[in-house]
């Protein structure tokens, strides 16, 4: 059985980092995980090559969902998710999180061998 | 409009040019409402372009905008990447390699149709869609180049008493009036690099 994998987005690398930390102290190594922060030059930002490679990293047959921070990191991770070949396309999710609680949540339900839809939705209902 | 292989060349070298040498006034406009980087983000996409030439005007029109495209979608980063990304993309897929002003139009409404959705937003919510709503309503209209390229910079200027709805600005709320939109900047300066460059017939 597999779980659905997480990758979070962060402008910071040390946010998302840091939130990846988090995931696996809490969650352990049950969940695929992955994170990327930055632009490519290294600064604040984020960037569509590394949220591919992340998504690539944590990839799951029971697909992935994504936690991202502030817009560009939404917008850039959407242009990552079609970006993907067509048969993954649908298996990637952009949680409406917040990301250091949403990545923690999502994990924590992922590693119980929840669906991709059930995960993305206990992300967004905590805060809800 | 017919583009030949140095006019390809001449127009990838004029819109680069246009966000590069006005980075750091786009890079101040950010500051002021969004988080200070677009200038320095617009400039490392153009110089990601520019370095693929001469390759990238070997390329087809059409195909020579995908490559844009995609460059800026994998370099700029922030929000602008994929949004300015998505419009060159979009156009290079919707544009025959030699087109009339009737296929300018047509495509360059699938391209802000791309865009509206990726960045799910209208025009009037203080962004480029603010500048590329209003350019192609000039361009399906019959206006002729000077006019078109007069309304890219007067509808970037019309952003600046407009309330952020959507992006970092929209974070300010209020305090986000009383400043120019910095991508509706961005794309005024793209617009009218690629006008002045082209100087396209009116009526073909």
């Amino acid at each position: 059985m597999s779980n659905v994998g997480i990758v979070i987005v962060s402008h910071s690398r040390k946010v998302a980092e840091g939130a990846a930390d988090m995931v696996r102290q809490m969650v352990g190594d049950a969940v695929p995980l992955a994170w990327t922060g930055g632009d490519v030059d290294g600064g604040l930002g984020t960037n569509v090559a590394g949220i591919l490679e992340a998504i690539e990293t944590a990839w799951s047959p029971a697909g992935v969902a994504i936690l991202v921070d502030l817009g560009g990191a939404e917008t850039n991770s959407e242009m990552a998710v079609e970006m993907l070949p067509e048969d993954r396309r649908a298996r990637v999710l952009v949680c409406n999180a917040p990301v250091v609680e949403g990545a923690v949540i999502a994990a924590t339900e992922s590693s119980g061998g929840s669906s991709l839809a059930a995960v993305k939705r206990s992300a967004e209902e905590f805060y809800a | 409009m017919s583009l030949d292989r140095v006019a390809r060349e001449r127009l990838v070298r004029a819109l680069a040019a246009s966000v590069i040498e006005h980075a750091d006034e786009l890079t101040s406009l950010d500051q002021a409402i969004g988080d200070g980087d677009h200038g320095l983000n617009m400039k490392r996409g153009f110089e990601a372009v520019l370095a693929a030439l001469p390759g990238l005007a070997d390329k087809s029109l059409p195909e020579m905008l995908k490559a844009i495209g995609m460059t800026l979608v994998m370099k700029v980063g922030g929000a602008s990447g994929p949004l300015v990304g998505t419009f060159f993309m979009e156009l290079g897929k919707a544009l025959p390699g030699q087109p009339s002003r009737a296929d300018l139009v047509a495509a360059t409404e699938k391209a802000i149709e791309a865009v509206k959705a990726r960045g799910r937003s209208e025009a009037g919510q203080k962004t480029l869609l603010d500048v590329l709503v209003p350019v192609h309503a000039l361009l399906a209209g019959g206006g002729d180049a000077k006019a078109i390229a007069a309304e890219a910079v007067q509808a970037a200027d019309r952003t600046t008493p407009m309330l952020a709805i959507r992006g970092r600005a929209s974070f300010l709320g209020e305090r986000s009036i009383g400043h120019m939109d910095p991508g509706s900047r961005s794309a005024s300066l793209l617009i009218g690099a690629a006008i002045e460059t082209l100087k396209f017939e009116v009526n073909t």
